[in-house]
């Protein structure tokens, strides 16, 4: 009806036909046909490849193997790398709302008009032409978490985004990917009658709403139609976490905060995410108990205050009591704006875990906790073809990332 | 000058002819990267007492009869790094009433026994110059210390030959000294503060000449001038806070005008004017950070400065301003300029000797020459890489840091318990906070 084509007076066949044509021009214009040779292939499935291949067509990895085994086909463009590892994931990040600039025009990631605001959004927040969203891109980074940032009671929700596309929905993997909050002093208030002030108060409050959602969707279910309470997106969204659809990502650092969300969540049985988690060593056995996944902190995280006692190893402590874990960027409130997760992997590396383990850190362990490992974080024939190139070790300092490759798109070229 | 033991007496009296009193270490086997000359695959380093007595290959240096042989094979041995800008030690330098306040001694400020002093061994640093921060034009007076142990910052304390304490001034300009009243509100009334500031301390030195020691014509004794005139005299060094490319040319313009010795730091924008820096002869300790911006003068702060300064001629260091880099980062500062074009002698360099001259110990630290301090930190593999650990680092001749140790592992890593003791010091968080 809205054909253009129509309009100007062509025939059914052939405006057809000239619809299809354009968007076949369309795809081979949006969709680079692309061929990865690397010297090593971190597929993350399965044991890493020498001299493999990485065929990605339209979008999506076609093919994977030994390059004596995948055929190239003809006409693609073949690019070389010493190290192929699948595109990276920041597994918490607050970029887009989070700014270069640090001004109030650019730092949309937390609102401070009241503790508790579950209905914020980060889809209507996220800026995907942000200059830090390029900077990330650089060092091999494909998909972030971000959204609302630690320090309220409850910030908002997050999203799960590409780093490629002009706008957020040319970006979105996932709308609502967890609703976020925060445990211990950083959600706390310093003025004299403002709440909350203490830890005791923050969990009080947020018993409080949840019980106030609990009420609210024991009504919706029973009310007559006329009957039915006045909508209430805070409720509505704590609702969703009540019901298990959305995780309640919690930022706790202190072991006392980590026991508290674990007491609430017992308590209320909602899925957690632990955020942060800076003394999450010294509650192993509780977390595992939990099957609540953590995304750590980053390795790099100034080490004062709640992170006074934060350690390098954490993450392979975690992973090596067979409890899930991602790593993140953070939020960081001043310079610099954002940490890279390859460079916070490489300090896990460095510091108790395996190559491949701590790689898995940003690629299909953050996926899994995430809920997008149908889609991305590992090199395997029909996922997106995200991809990060490298030429040397990616965690070795002196090593740059050659290319980044976000839905089968060379978006990424210059190293950083 | 107040000597500490006898051995180190005998060091200065007598040259150690009387070695057999003097506590001789020999490090062998480890590859030494002496700064000073090119790096040795397999080598010996000797130490006598507090100050290195050799250093070369392994074949070609004889170990002195009595000496404790340490065995260092495998590992790499270089200088101590010098770290010449640093906030560590809960500082507290001028305060929110003045915006230039030189009479301020950031030593007066230190608590040595904070955790941020375990850390910044760890991370093999073994000189440092402590500052107060850059949320003013002129924040006080800086120190010089080593990081030998010790309970009070007089154990810390570099001295002069006049046992002096030795330390620079610290000065900012752009936007965090920007601030609502009695403080400046624009870079135009920044200088001018300054300005009158340094046209006072050049009255006050005249007046003093003038005097020529006459207690009736002799202006009164003003502690803030007098720090400003040992900057005019030379004998105390401007370390400058600056970022943006205008700013960093004000501090140049400002250096002429008053013909003050100069570090820049951070230097953010420095690779737009580098020839101008190179020409001016003044030398650059940065900063790399992971990300640019975090505040509006950072924006253009790029992996490349290094290089572009580098291959301008500029002397170049570089520094961790811990709490904004982790000391035990500081290597990674280096390697990160190193991936973006500079060369390793010359980011080894700013790590070590480059940062000694900019604090006038050019001649006691910050490379592995004999006489020099024994002041060098054993390393698991290259200096540049990612998965090389401090082993050991040590200060004339005492080992301060041990990996091994279970104490200095837990600082070298983190873990429970090993948190600060004071609240550290971070520029202008609070206010970028608030201004959201």
């Amino acid at each position: 009806m809205n054909n253009p084509l129509r309009a100007a007076g062509l025939g059914w066949a052939a405006s057809t036909s000239v619809f299809l044509f354009v968007i076949i021009l369309t795809c081979a214009d949006a969709f680079a046909q692309i061929a990865v040779r690397g010297r090593r292939v971190h597929t993350m499935a399965g044991v890493s490849i020498e001299n493999g291949v990485v065929v990605v067509r339209d979008g999506k990895i076609a093919a994977v193997g030994l390059a004596t085994q995948v055929t190239i086909p003809e006409g693609f463009r073949i690019l070389d790398a010493a190290v192929v590892t699948p595109g990276l994931i920041d597994a918490h990040s607050t970029v887009g709302l989070t700014g270069i600039f640090n001004q109030p025009h650019d730092s949309d990631q937390i609102e401070r008009s009241a503790p508790i605001q579950p209905e914020l959004r980060a889809i209507d927040a996220y800026n995907a032409r942000e200059p830090l969203i390029e900077w990330v891109r650089g060092f091999g980074v494909t998909t972030l978490h971000t959204g609302h940032a630690p320090g309220e009671l409850i910030s908002g929700q997050t999203i799960i985004v590409k780093t490629a596309g002009d706008s957020v929905e040319a970006a979105l993997v996932k709308d609502a990917a967890a609703v976020a909050a925060t445990l211990g002093p950083q959600a706390m208030k310093q003025e004299k009658g403002q709440s909350p002030g203490t830890r005791g108060k923050q969990l009080a409050m947020l018993r409080e709403q949840i019980v106030k959602a609990e009420e609210y969707q024991q009504k919706l279910q029973k009310a007559e139609p006329d009957k039915k309470p006045d909508r209430d997106l805070k409720l509505e969204t704590l609702g969703r976490v009540l019901k298990g659809e959305l995780p309640l990502m919690v930022t706790a650092q202190r072991a006392q905060d980590i026991s508290g969300v674990l007491r609430l969540a017992k308590e209320f049985n909602f899925k957690v995410w632990l955020d942060g988690a800076a003394e999450s060593y010294l509650l192993i056995n509780e977390i595992k108990a939990s099957g609540f996944p953590v995304i750590a902190h980053p390795p790099m995280m100034r080490a004062f205050g709640e992170l006074e006692n934060a350690s390098f190893e954490t993450a392979a402590k975690l992973k090596k009591a067979g409890i899930s874990v991602a790593l993140q960027s953070g939020y960081e409130s001043y310079v610099p704006k954002t940490r890279v997760v390859l460079f916070e992997a490489a300090v896990a590396a460095a510091n108790g875990l395996s190559f491949e383990e701590a790689l898995g850190l940003i690629t299909l362990d953050a996926a899994r906790i995430l809920g997008i490992a149908d889609r991305v974080g590992s090199i395997e024939a029909g996922k997106n073809a995200d991809l990060a190139l490298f030429d040397g070790d990616p965690f070795e300092y002196t090593t740059h990332c050659t290319g980044t490759i976000v839905n089968g798109n060379l978006v990424s070229d210059k190293p950083n | 000058m107040r000597i500490k033991s006898w051995a180190a007496l005998c060091t200065i009296l007598t040259g150690c002819a009387v070695q057999g009193q003097v506590n001789v270490q020999a490090f062998v086997g480890a590859k030494i990267i002496p700064i000073a000359g090119s790096e040795i695959e397999r080598g010996t380093l000797i130490v006598s007492g507090d100050r290195i007595l050799t250093v070369g290959p392994v074949d070609a240096v004889a170990i002195p009869a009595g000496a404790n042989r340490i065995d260092v094979s495998g590992k790499v041995l270089m200088p101590g790094l010098v770290d010449t800008h640093n906030h560590i030690g809960g500082i507290g330098g001028a305060d929110s009433s003045a915006p230039i306040q030189p009479e301020i001694r950031i030593y007066d400020s230190l608590n040595v026994l904070d955790s941020g002093f375990r850390r910044a061994v760890a991370g093999g640093l073994t000189t440092l110059n402590i500052m107060p921060g850059s949320g003013h034009l002129l924040s006080g007076q800086t120190v010089y210390v080593k990081l030998r142990g010790g309970k009070s910052v007089e154990d810390l304390m570099i001295r002069d030959a006049d046992g002096k304490p030795m330390g620079g001034l610290k000065m900012a300009n752009g936007t965090n000294s920007i601030r609502e009243k009695p403080f400046p509100g624009t870079r135009g009334k920044s200088a001018a503060l300054v300005r009158e500031k340094f046209i006072k301390a050049v009255e006050y030195r005249d007046k003093v000449a003038a005097a020529k020691g006459d207690a009736e014509k002799i202006p009164a004794r003003d502690l803030g001038l007098e720090a400003l005139v040992e900057v005019l005299e030379g004998k105390r060094i401007v370390h400058h806070h600056t970022h943006r490319h205008d700013d960093i040319m004000t501090v140049l313009r400002f250096a002429k005008e008053f013909n003050f010795r100069v570090v820049l730091h951070h230097v953010s924008e420095g690779w737009k004017v580098a020839d101008e820096i190179a020409k001016a002869g003044v030398p650059c300790s940065i900063i790399v950070v992971d990300s640019p911006g975090g505040k509006l003068e950072a924006v253009n702060l790029v992996f490349k400065t290094g290089a572009v300064l580098e291959k301008a001629g500029v002397r170049v260091a570089y520094h961790t301003d811990d709490w904004i880099t982790d000391s035990r980062f500081f290597f990674r500062s280096a390697a990160l300029g190193v991936r973006a074009g500079m060369s390793r002698a010359g980011a080894l360099k700013a790590l070590t000797l480059a940062g000694a001259e900019m604090m006038d110990l050019g001649g006691r630290i910050g490379s592995l020459e004999p006489g020099k301090d024994a002041d060098f930190v054993v390393l698991s593999g290259d200096p540049l890489s990612t998965y090389s650990k401090v082993e050991q680092t040590w200060v004339e001749g005492k080992k301060v840091f041990d990996r091994s140790d279970p104490k200095d592992h837990l600082h070298a890593v983190g873990g429970y318990g090993a948190g600060n003791d004071q609240t550290p010091y971070l520029c202008c968080a609070e206010q970028e906070e608030a201004a959201e």
